[in-house]
C-alpha cells in the first residue's frame, strides 16, 4: 500500500507534461516481443511521414505534428495501458496494429469519442459505419483479403476450384479467425474444400501444423500469420518442399523480415497486399533528404522501402489526408477528435493526389462515406523473387467479392449492434 | 517507538487474537482502508485505474488466491491462468444468459464455478506432489485454453473468438462496458478484494488454515495427527481456485472487457502470478499484495520514467525494463528469500526497537 502511494506521487509529478498547440497522434507500436519484426518497420514508417512533413511543410496546415509513441508488445494489457497514457493528450487517431487491441479499444473510442483506423486489420464489420461510427478500416479489411486470395486462386485454376483443397493456417486468435467465416461462405460457392490449422501464439512451433499439411496434400495452403510466425512457416514450407506459388498468406505475412530467413526456398511465396513496395516513389527522396539524412528517422533508415514500413507511411498519409480535410470543412487548423472523426468520414483519396503526394500509385482509391467505412476493398498479389530480394506485384488491384461480403458484414455488425443496443446512423 | 504493545492492554481473547493485535498497526490499517474507499474514488481518473489500479486490485485477488494454494497448503500449482480463464468464461456465459442477474452475483457464481473446476484438477495432488504436481497443474492450464478455444459454445459461437462484457449496471451505475465511470469499477474490485482478503485472513488463522499449513509442513505427520489429506488438500484447491475465478471474472468484465483466452490467460499468466506470490511472500495476505504490487507497478513505474520523463525510445525502455524488472526479482530473493512479507515484518521488528535498539 505505502508503495502505491509513493509510485502515485510520483507518476502525477511525471505525468504532468506540457500542452501545446499541435496535432497528436499516438503511435501505439511494438519494437519488442515476438511481433517485433512487423511492428517495429510499420512504426518507423508512421513516425517518418509526420516527421517529414513537419520537416518540410511545417506540419498539417500550419499545425505541426507530435506523433508520441508507446509500447505495446502485442499484448492487450498493454495496449489499454498506452491508450489511456495517450488520449488525455489531445489524441486524434488511434492506429494499433493489433486486431486484438482493436477490439479491446472500439467501446472505449466509442465512449471517448476518438476515431480509431485500424487499416487492414482489426473488426472486419467496422465497414459498416452506419453501426461502428469511430472506427474505421479503409482500404480493406481481412474478409477483402481472403476474397482476393481466392479469386486469385481461381485465377490460378482457370475459374474453377471444385473438388479443390484448400488449408487455412491461422494464428490461433481473432486475427486468425477473422477470414473463417467467409472462406467458408465461399467454399459453398466455388466449392472447395476447407480445413482450418490454427497455430498457438506466437508460432515458433510448427512442425506438426506441416506434418499434416503434408499428409493432406492441400492445393493451396492460405496463411494468417504475424511476426514470427511468419518465418516460421515459411520455412517449414520450404522443408516439405510444398510449392511456393500454391502458398498465399494475408497482407500481414508478406513482408521482407518473413522471407529472407528462409533464403531461396522462400521463392515464389505470394501474399496480397495494398501498397506499393520498394522506393521507386518520389516521396522517398523527401524522406531520405528531410528525414533519413537529417538523422530524424524513427529507424536507422534500413528499412525504407519495405512493405510494413511502406504501409506504416501509408496509414499516416491517410491520417495526414484526413486531418487536412478536417482542417477544410470547419476552417480551423487546430482540429480536435471529433472533426478528424468527420474528416476521415469525408476523405477521398483519389490517384490525382496521390500522385501530388508523391507517391503515384501508391495504393487504391479511398473514398470513404457515413455507411462505408471500408473504403474499395482492393488488393494485390505480390511475389516473393529470391534472387533479387524483392517483392514483385503480379496483379493488378483486384476487387473483392463484394455480394458474399457485404452480407456478411451487414450481419456481422447487426449482431454487434443488437448486443450493444446502437441505432444506425446515416439516416 | 513504532508498533510498541506498550500499554496496549487487551482483556478479551477476541481482542487478542484479532488480525491487527497492535494498536498502531491496526489504525494503520484503518487509515489504509479509509483512503482505498473514501479518497482514492474522488481523484482517480481513466489513466490511474486502467493502468495501475484495476490490475493491482485484480491481481491480489489472484495473488491470495494462490498464496493459499502454494502459500498456505503447499500445493504448487501452474494453471492459475487457466483457472482464471474459467472464471472469466463462466462469468461471461452467466452474463449472457441470465442478463437480468446482478453481476456481482455472477462474480461470485464464476468463483463457485471455478472452484469446482479446481477441485476436479486437484484430484491428482492426493496421489502426486511437489514438481509432478506442478506438471499436472500445467495440464489444467493447457487443456483450459485449450478447450475455451476449441468449443464455440463458450464464446457463444462469435466470429473472432474472442468474448466481450455487455454493459452491467451495479445500483444503476454500468461497472462493465465502456460507459463505467473509473470510479465505480475500481469500487467493484475494491470491495472484491477487501471482502476476499478478510475471509482469506480468517480462514487462514482458523482449523482450515491450520490444517492446511500441517499439511505442507509434513503431510504425513498431519494424517497422523488427524488432518484428513483429501479434505485438506481439495479444500485448498477449491478455496483457492474460487479467488481465482472471481480474479478472473473481475479481468475479463471489469478491467479489459474483451479477451481472447490464449493472449489473456496464457502460460505467461500463470507465471506472473506464482512470481508475485513468491516475491510477496509465501504464506501471507499481505504478501499477496506486496508480490501483485511489485510487479503490476514496477513496469509501469519503470515506463513512465524511461519513457515519459527521460524521453528513451520505447524499445530500449520495454528491454531495459525486462532487465531491471528481473534483476530486482533477483536482488529481492537473495536479500530476503522470504519475500516481501519477511521485509515488512523485519522492518515493524526494527521500528518496535527505534531509536534505542539495545
Amino acid at each position: 500500500m505505502k508503495l502505491k502511494l509513493v509510485t502515485l506521487v510520483l507518476g502525477a509529478v511525471m505525468a504532468g507534461a506540457p500542452a501545446m498547440a499541435e496535432l497528436v497522434f499516438p503511435s501505439l507500436s511494438y519494437r519488442t516481443g515476438p511481433f517485433a519484426a512487423g511492428g517495429t518497420p510499420f512504426a518507423d514508417g508512421y513516425a517518418d511521414y509526420f516527421t517529414l512533413l513537419n520537416e518540410r511543410d511545417g506540419g498539417i496546415g500550419g499545425e505541426m505534428t507530435r506523433v508520441p509513441e508507446c509500447e505495446t508488445a502485442y499484448n492487450t494489457e498493454k495496449g489499454v495501458e498506452c491508450y489511456e497514457a495517450t488520449k488525455g493528450d489531445g489524441a486524434l487517431i488511434y492506429q494499433p496494429l493489433s486486431t486484438g487491441i482493436t477490439y479491446q479499444l472500439i467501446p472505449k473510442v466509442t465512449a471517448d469519442g476518438i476515431p480509431m483506423h485500424t487499416m487492414g486489420y482489426g473488426r472486419t464489420s467496422a465497414a459498416n459505419g452506419k453501426i461502428f461510427e469511430w472506427v474505421f478500416n479503409y482500404p480493406g479489411n481481412y474478409w477483402d483479403s481472403a476474397s482476393i486470395m481466392v479469386k486469385h486462386a481461381l485465377d490460378m485454376e482457370g475459374g474453377d476450384l471444385s473438388g479443390k483443397n484448400i488449408v487455412l493456417l491461422y494464428h490461433n486468435s481473432a486475427y486468425g479467425k477473422e477470414p473463417i467465416r467467409t472462406l467458408e461462405e465461399l467454399s459453398k460457392k466455388h466449392g472447395y474444400g476447407l480445413t482450418l490449422i490454427p497455430v498457438d501464439s506466437p508460432g515458433q512451433e510448427q512442425k506438426s501444423q506441416w506434418l499434416q499439411i503434408r499428409r493432406e496434400k492441400p492445393d493451396y495452403v492460405f496463411f494468417w500469420g504475424w511476426g514470427v510466425m511468419n518465418q516460421v512457416a515459411i520455412q517449414e514450407a520450404g522443408n516439405i518442399r510444398f510449392p511456393m506459388d500454391h502458398f498465399i498468406g494475408v497482407w500481414w505475412s508478406g513482408s521482407e523480415p518473413d522471407v529472407l530467413p528462409a533464403g531461396d526456398a522462400a521463392d515464389g511465396y505470394k501474399s496480397t497486399n495494398f501498397t506499393g513496395t520498394g522506393t521507386d516513389y518520389p516521396i522517398f527522396d523527401d524522406i531520405q533528404k528531410y528525414v533519413v539524412d537529417a538523422g530524424k528517422a524513427a529507424g536507422d533508415g534500413s528499412s525504407l522501402g519495405q512493405v510494413q514500413y511502406n504501409r506504416g507511411m501509408y496509414a499516416a498519409m491517410l491520417a495526414a489526408e484526413a486531418a487536412l480535410k478536417a482542417q477544410e470543412m470547419y476552417g480551423v487548423t487546430e482540429i480536435n477528435a471529433a472533426q478528424m472523426r468527420d474528416g476521415m468520414e469525408a476523405l477521398d483519396v483519389t490517384a490525382a493526389r496521390m500522385a501530388e503526394l508523391g507517391m503515384p500509385g501508391f495504393g487504391p482509391e479511398v473514398h470513404v462515406s457515413c455507411e462505408n467505412h471500408g473504403g474499395p476493398g482492393q488488393g494485390l498479389i505480390q511475389q516473393w523473387n529470391a534472387t533479387d530480394k524483392k517483392w514483385v506485384a503480379i496483379t493488378d488491384y483486384i476487387e473483392s467479392d463484394r455480394d458474399v461480403i457485404d452480407a456478411l458484414i451487414v450481419e456481422d455488425s447487426a449482431a454487434y449492434a443488437k448486443e450493444n443496443n446502437i441505432e444506425e446512423r446515416c439516416k | 517507538m513504532f508498533y510498541r504493545e506498550a500499554g496496549d492492554f487487551k482483556t478479551s481473547y477476541a481482542e487478542d487474537s484479532q488480525t491487527f493485535p497492535i494498536k498502531f498497526d491496526r489504525y494503520r490499517y484503518y487509515v489504509v482502508l479509509l483512503i482505498a474507499f473514501a479518497v482514492v474514488p474522488f481523484i482517480i481518473n481513466d489513466y490511474w485505474v486502467n493502468a495501475v489500479f484495476l490490475p493491482f486490485l485484480i491481481y491480489a485477488i489472484a495473488a491470495i488466491g494462490l498464496n493459499i494454494l502454494t502459500g498456505y497448503c503447499g500445493q504448487v500449482s501452474l494453471g492459475t491462468g487457466g483457472f482464471m480463464a474459467v472464471g472469466a468464461y463462466a462469468c461471461y456465459k452467466l452474463m449472457t444468459s441470465f442478463p437480468e442477474v446482478s453481476i456481482l452475483i455472477h462474480v461470485i457464481l464464476a468463483g463457485g464455478i471455478t472452484a469446482a473446476v479446481g477441485v476436479v484438477f486437484g484430484l491428482p495432488s492426493l496421489r502426486i506432489k511437489g514438481f509432478y504436481l506442478a506438471v499436472a497443474t500445467l495440464a489444467a492450464q493447457f487443456f483450459l485454453v485449450w478447450i475455451f478455444n476449441r468449443v464455440p459454445w463458450f464464446y457463444n459461437y462469435s466470429a473472432s473468438g474472442q468474448i466481450s462484457a455487455p454493459e452491467r449496471t451495479v445500483l444503476g451505475v454500468s461497472v462493465t462496458g465502456a460507459e463505467t465511470a473509473p470510479w465505480a469499477a475500481y469500487m467493484v474490485c475494491l470491495v472484491f478484494l477487501t471482502l476476499s482478503a478478510i475471509l482469506a485472513r480468517n480462514l487462514t488463522r482458523g482449523m482450515a488454515g491450520r490444517k492446511w499449513m500441517a499439511i505442507r509442513d509434513m503431510d504425513i505427520a498431519a494424517e497422523i495427527i488427524g488432518v484428513d489429506p483429501l479434505k485438506a488438500k481439495l479444500s485448498a484447491f477449491a478455496v483457492s481456485s474460487f479467488f481465482i475465478g472471481i480474479a478472473g471474472a473481475l479481468f475479463f468484465a471489469v478491467y479489459l472487457g474483451a479477451v481472447e483466452v490464449g493472449e489473456a490467460f496464457g502460460i505467461t499468466k500463470s507465471f506472473l502470478v506464482l512470481f508475485m506470490v513468491i516475491i510477496g511472500g509465501l504464506g501471507s495476505i499481505f504478501g499477496s499484495f506486496a508480490g501483485a504490487a511489485f510487479l503490476v507497478l514496477l513496469p509501469v513505474l519503470l515506463k513512465n520514467l524511461l519513457v515519459g520523463g527521460l524521453g528513451w525510445p520505447t524499445d530500449l525502455a520495454a528491454h531495459l525494463e525486462f532487465v531491471i524488472v528481473g534483476a530486482l526479482i533477483i536482488a529481492f530473493l537473495v536479500a530476503e528469500p522470504h519475500g516481501l512479507a519477511q521485509l515488512w515484518r523485519v522492518a515493524k521488528e526494527k521500528l518496535r526497537l527505534w531509536p534505542f535498539p539495545h
